[in-house]
């Protein structure tokens, strides 16, 4: 019975590759990462409403965006971009970094 | 190079830890280190694949593959170190008797190290792939980073080997008996902060509700990115802002197993009642 069970959990794990749920009304802005730094570096959102973070990696080499304070972190491959959804986000200052590159990739997201 | 130790050491911290405890958990059961091994190879292999295939696999699922993935993979890893848990829980005391009857039950089919392949094997999977991304950037921003990237990568890997190995020789000076105990709870911890993270992958992915932002904020205290934070977060599942549903999910992983093993500690098993 072990043996079954091991393999169904085997089994079951790329159905959920497939189920995700796509959500495109939320507002949404970009930042661009070149020379392993942020574009704007400072990005001004609205306060207390999703949204939808465009970012777009144009180094050849992957960044990693992580925030501890929007608690996101999600790789970027060079020359791709990707969508990150945040917030309902408290008015306040949320600072990110470009995992790969902490030294010139940083910036913050201020919510108002 | 000190920069790209700390970020070498914080991705290969979780897999160092959880192939100790699996090699603590394992250490009567002979043959314990090729099991171990092959879910290193694989491992690694793997993260080579899904570093090669990271934009592919970000565009998956609308842009949510790469969530979803690191989700899937937290999960599996939690079924596999629960299924280890439970099937310990029939054969452990024969384990702490007999070790040689043991062996057998190993050969004779229950293998419970199939599982724990597995979960090594997701271990070095997940991190790994960051870390092969990670150096490969270094590695072509040009030749004058060469230093950088080996002497900060061979800083970075040793310090978490260092690490793993502390805590596995720390293991080994408790006595056999309850070193079985020790590690089934290690386990336990281990699954259900795996589970509170897969979580968090599917917050992130807008899949599941967070059902609270922020329960509590410790990052004054112990920030997520330092050393000890990272070492917490895979011993004991910590996070310094964690969502409510990852709470749940801790709570739900951590009870849920502890009833299976309760539940399959009480059914005789065929292979404890034939005579060693």
């Amino acid at each position: 019975m072990f043996k079954t069970l091991f393999w169904m959990s085997f089994a079951c794990a790329p159905g959920l590759l497939l189920s995700a749920p796509t959500h495109a009304q939320d507002p949404s802005y970009t930042l661009t990462i070149k020379d392993h730094r942020f574009e704007p570096a400072q990005l001004l959102v609205p306060a207390g409403k999703k949204i939808r973070l465009l970012v777009r990696n144009q180094d050849s080499t992957a960044e990693e965006f992580e925030s501890h304070d929007l608690k996101r972190e999600k790789i970027i491959p060079g020359n791709s971009e990707a969508t990150i959804t945040i917030g309902p986000l408290k008015p306040g200052v949320y600072r990110f970094v470009g995992e790969f590159h902490e030294s010139t990739a940083k910036g913050s997201i201020v919510a108002k | 190079m000190l920069a790209t130790a700390v970020i070498v050491l914080r991705e290969v911290l979780e897999a160092a830890l959880v192939v100790s405890i699996v090699l603590a958990a394992t250490r009567s059961v002979p043959g314990r280190g090729s099991w171990v091994a092959a879910g290193v190879v694989a491992g690694s292999l793997g993260a080579l694949v899904v570093a090669a295939f990271a934009d592919i696999l970000a565009a998956a699922a609308s842009g949510l593959g790469q969530e979803i993935f690191n989700a899937a993979v937290l999960f599996l890893a939690v079924v596999m170190l629960g299924w280890h848990n439970v099937w310990m829980t029939r054969h452990g005391r024969e384990m702490a008797s007999s070790l040689n009857s043991v062996g057998a039950a190993v050969r004779e089919g229950a293998k419970p190290l199939y599982a724990l392949t597995v979960v090594v094997m997701l271990a070095v999977l997940r991190e790994g792939s960051e870390l092969v991304l990670f150096l490969y950037g270094i590695a072509s921003a040009g030749p004058g980073q060469k230093a950088e990237l080996t002497g900060g990568f061979a800083l970075g890997l040793l310090g978490g080997m260092a690490l793993a190995t502390t805590m596995y020789f720390g293991l080994l000076r408790i006595s056999a008996k309850r070193l079985f105990a020790v590690t089934g709870w290690l386990i336990l911890l281990l699954a259900a902060g795996m589970a509170a993270q897969g979580a968090a992958y599917l917050v992130q992915a807008d899949v599941l509700p967070s059902l609270g932002e922020t329960i509590w904020d410790t990052s004054w205290l112990l920030p997520d990115d330092s050393i000890v934070g990272k070492l917490m977060h895979t011993l004991v599942g910590y996070t310094a802002r964690p969502y409510g549903i990852q709470l749940g999910f801790y709570v739900v992983t951590l009870l849920a197993l502890l009833v299976l093993m309760r539940l399959f500690a009480h059914r005789a098993s065929p292979v404890l009642r034939r005579p060693a």
